[in-house]
């Protein structure tokens, strides 16, 4: 099967578990798509770091606009504000970390001038 | 990102913040935000009669973030009559001006006038969404854009959301039939309802709109439209096509 990977930002003024924003990806896939889309979008949490609140997940390449649209429209985490944006998406997970490592450089070259 | 939109196009434009201009922290924080996210320009809605210093505070915020302020302003009239009678006394005060439309009648004149930037609909009352095929042909003639703001989206929920989407489905393949510019926009009023132009392309596969055309509409579609009326509100602009290029005593051996 294809897979689709998706690099995500969270911006949260409170800490973010990790099971926590995977149920709120969950939730809002349900609440948008309901059980027979959520069934379609095969999602998987494959990388999270609490400290850069940056999480991978995994989707089938049929369901990326699926999944993407779910989690942008993600508003809140455990009753607490937050919002979750989409940094990249790939079709490997290898090429995934090679284009955020790229991403980080270039920022701090551009932070640096 | 999907292949179908060329990243060299890029010049992201949100023509629609609604900050509170009375609390400055608030529009502060709504700019400086956008700039994080990497829009170029903002459209800030003003009230109708706004002081000019005021519009100054917030280009001088604009541009500390390194972002382009477009002047906006949002008209609600409730007839015709009313919302001529604005067009001609706001025309050239702002860059962009949009209307909500409330009633049939104010939705087909404002489509078929060219001084209008955007239309745009309320997004929790289905009975006021007027944009059908007619409404569509008129907006195509006069280059009028459909506006579309995507925070109604983030904040609705369960019916209202799904009849708002069943709309805009309706709405933006009827726009894209006729050739009327989609305009998209956050139409945010805090800084948590933003998002990337990218995160929005995403969202808007919730209405049928495909990546590169949701890019459209954060991009192409609003420079076109701010480029002309600056060009319009230029004091160099006559007439349509007729610019002077130089003043002065010597221009007649230009």
């Amino acid at each position: 099967m294809r897979r689709r990977y998706i690099a995500v930002k969270i911006e949260s003024d409170h800490p973010v578990e990790e099971r926590d924003f995977y149920d709120a990806v969950w939730t809002s896939i349900l609440k948008l798509f309901g059980e027979y889309g959520a069934s379609q979008a095969e999602l998987g949490l494959i990388d999270y770091s609490g400290e850069t609140n940056q999480a991978i997940l995994r989707c089938s390449h049929k369901a990326l606009d699926l999944v993407g649209a779910s989690i942008v429209a993600v508003t809140g985490i455990r009753n607490e504000k937050a919002v979750a944006h989409i940094l990249l998406t790939s079709g490997t997970l290898k090429s995934l970390r090679r284009k955020l490592r790229s991403q980080k450089t270039a920022d701090r070259g551009a932070s640096a001038l | 990102m999907p292949k179908d939109w060329d990243v060299s196009m890029k010049f992201y434009a949100d023509l629609h913040l609604c900050p509170s201009l009375e609390r400055t922290d608030e529009a502060r924080e709504l700019i400086r935000k956008s700039a994080e996210l990497g829009y170029d320009a903002v459209g800030v809605a003003f009230p109708l009669r706004v002081e000019q210093s005021r519009i100054q505070a917030v280009r001088e915020m604009c541009r500390t973030c390194g972002l382009d302020l477009v002047t906006r302003v949002d008209l609600t009239p409730n007839n015709p009559v009313n919302l001529l009678k604005s067009l001609r006394n706001l025309r050239r005060q702002f860059e962009v001006i949009a209307v909500l439309c409330l009633s049939k009648a104010v939705a087909r004149q404002a489509a078929k006038d060219r001084r209008v930037d955007v239309i745009s609909f309320p997004s929790t009352d289905s009975r006021k969404r007027f944009f059908d095929s007619a409404e569509a042909a008129l907006a195509s003639e006069a280059m009028v854009s459909f506006g579309v703001d995507m925070s109604p989206l983030l904040q609705l929920q369960g019916f209202q959301r799904s009849r708002l989407l069943s709309f805009l489905r309706k709405e933006t393949l009827i726009a894209r039939k006729s050739q009327v510019p989609i305009v998209l926009s956050s139409g945010a009023i805090s800084a948590n309802l933003l998002r990337k132009p990218e995160d929005y392309a995403f969202l808007s596969y919730l209405f049928g709109l495909d990546f590169g055309g949701a890019m459209r509409g954060f991009c192409e579609n609003p420079r076109t439209i701010v480029e002309r009326n600056r060009k319009k509100l230029s004091p160099n602009y006559v007439a349509p096509g007729v610019y002077i290029v130089r003043r002065g005593e010597d221009c007649h051996d230009g």
